[in-house]
């Protein structure tokens, strides 16, 4: 029974499209048929980080449409077999995602995929509405700063009262807590709220935590999702939280302080 | 690429049984609206204690659909001006959309001026204030939590209700109470809004807004096991924290109200 899983968060820029890049990968890394979904209709990004920009002919759009089939529309991921990519489109807006086309187009995905994830815009109108209204399970993405974490409750509030499971009265979509731009150091310091902060104020499970690493830019300029990344934290942090979707139990890691030593507090990492 | 079906069928010889999705289905639905009990006809008083009513109301009523309930005016001798109250209601951003308990005249009348004409519940039920607070209902999160704009409450043919709630109000999210008590069992979170016209009861941190007694009862009372919130209010006087003194923050504490004053103090 495929999944769809919805990656949101209300607010902008804390990682929903590299969070989204790098969960798709590693479901599709563990056998799984995978699709990845760009939401984010007019300002498409999800392509740019997956690196398949420039094989973006037909897009989401076209196929909600109806001129262009779901065949022509979907990039096949350039190292996985098993993963594919629904560019968003850059020159329509969200208006362009109507529901019973997006319905069409995920009863299609769930046909031959077994997750299929929706990257959501930011912001809580119809883009967001739409990536979050079809799905079984949410990933909210929170940075752990006051602004993220009221928008992030603003989001949880609207999968309860918005989402198609809320409306019909069935089980309610399964939600997962996921920290980004964790820093142990800034956090000790009392600069940023703690985990057990943010999942007090919440109250939601927590599915992942992923340290501030460099690394995660420069992916994502070189359109590589960071997962691929054995030797950054982040990436491993991510390869955790796949685990976690899929049922594993494992401790959360990269959450304590590092001491840097005199050379690296002179000259920094 | 782009297929486009014409249908050269004139509309009327669709049939139910070909594949079309019908443009237009009838369906029952049972709605909640509020009741606007009249007892005199002069319309400037009636518009007075609106505006008072709805005043203590704060925004509460703006746009909402409102039912007229003319028992208490049935026996008078003058005669409601209905197109008059309807453009006095839509003065106050209230949207009347029918008339209950009138005489055979006033239900006539009201006819007249586009009021729709309900069946409503007897009339002593209505007289009667709403001091029994024994009829628990426990409502469904999708029932209850709703987005900022809309209403929750109970069916009008229930005298009162009290509210129990489970699931976290979240930011931007606004629970209403109507005509009881309010009780959760989650938490409160900053931006969020929890409204009784009786007492509200928080046993999770209250870090957004409590408004008790919102349709006027100075004796409604606000009880919360975590104090972190960013107003209380009841029967309209209200306090805002910027600061939350030491004494009370993330205590447990009672609210309630000595004349104008609003009194916040620890339960133990």
């Amino acid at each position: 029974m495929a999944k769809v899983i919805v990656v949101t968060s209300g607010k902008g820029g804390v990682g929903k499209t590299t969070t989204s890049a790098s969960v798709a990968t590693g479901l599709a890394k563990r056998g799984y048929k995978t699709v990845v979904i760009d939401f984010d209709v007019g300002l498409r990004n999800l392509d740019l980080v997956m690196g398949c920009e420039r094989r973006v002919v037909y897009d989401f759009v076209n196929v909600i449409h109806g001129e262009a089939s779901l065949k022509q529309a979907l990039i096949r991921d350039k190292r996985l077999a098993n993963l594919d990519i629904l560019p968003a489109s850059q020159t329509r807006d969200k208006e362009a995602l109507v529901k019973e086309g997006v319905e069409r187009v995920l009863n299609e995905l769930r046909k031959t995929h077994d997750y299929i994830v929706c990257d959501s815009p930011a912001g809580i109108e119809t883009g967001a509405v739409m990536a979050l209204y079809f799905a079984d399970e949410a990933i909210v993405v929170t940075n752990p700063e006051v602004s993220s974490v009221r928008d992030s409750d603003r989001i949880l509030g609207i999968l309860s009262a918005k989402s198609k499971r809320a409306l019909d009265g069935d089980e309610p979509i399964k939600e997962h807590l996921l920290i980004t731009r964790y820093d142990p150091n800034r956090v000790s310091a009392g600069e940023m709220l703690s985990i057990d902060d943010i999942i007090e104020l919440l109250g939601i499970p927590l599915a992942g935590v992923i340290p501030e690493s460099t690394s995660v830019l420069q992916a994502s300029n070189s359109g590589v999702p960071i997962i691929h990344d054995e030797n950054s934290i982040s990436g491993l942090a991510y390869q955790d939280l796949v685990e976690r979707l899929l049922g594993e139990e494992i401790p959360i890691r990269f959450i304590t302080p590092v001491k840097k030593g005199l050379f690296k507090r002179l000259f920094g990492t | 690429m782009n297929t486009v079906q014409s249908n050269s069928s004139a509309p009327s010889k669709l049939s139910p049984k070909e594949d079309r999705a019908p443009a237009a289905v009838l369906k029952g639905s049972v709605f909640t609206l509020p009741i606007l009990k009249i007892s005199r006809c002069e319309l400037q008083e009636i518009e007075f204690d609106l505006t008072q009513s709805l005043a203590a109301a704060l925004d509460f009523f703006n746009n909402a659909p409102l039912v007229i309930d003319l028992a208490l005016t049935r026996d008078l001798e003058e005669q409601l001006d209905f197109p008059a109250l309807k453009t006095l209601l839509a003065k106050h951003n209230l949207v009347p959309v029918g008339v209950q308990n009138g005489s055979a005249a006033q239900t006539a009348a009201a006819r007249m001026a586009g009021f729709a004409v309900l069946t409503g519940q007897t009339i002593d039920k209505i007289i009667e204030n709403s001091a029994h607070k024994s009829h628990v209902k426990e409502t469904t999160p999708a029932a209850s939590r709703q987005e900022s704009s809309s209403v929750s409450a109970p069916p009008a043919t229930v005298e009162s209700t009290t509210q129990v709630i489970h699931q976290p109000i979240r930011s931007g999210q606004r629970v209403y109470a109507r005509g009881g008590d309010l009780i959760l069992l989650a938490a409160v979170n900053a931006g969020a809004e929890v409204i009784a016209d009786g007492n509200i009861h928080i046993y999770a941190p209250l870090r957004g807004r409590a408004l008790a007694g919102v349709t006027g009862d100075t004796e409604a009372r606000i009880f919360c096991h975590c104090m972190d919130a960013e107003l209380v209010a009841i029967a309209g006087s209200y306090r805002f924290f910027d600061n939350i003194p030491e004494e009370i923050r993330q205590k447990s504490v009672q609210i309630y109200l000595t004349g104008e004053q609003l009194n916040i103090k620890p339960l133990d």
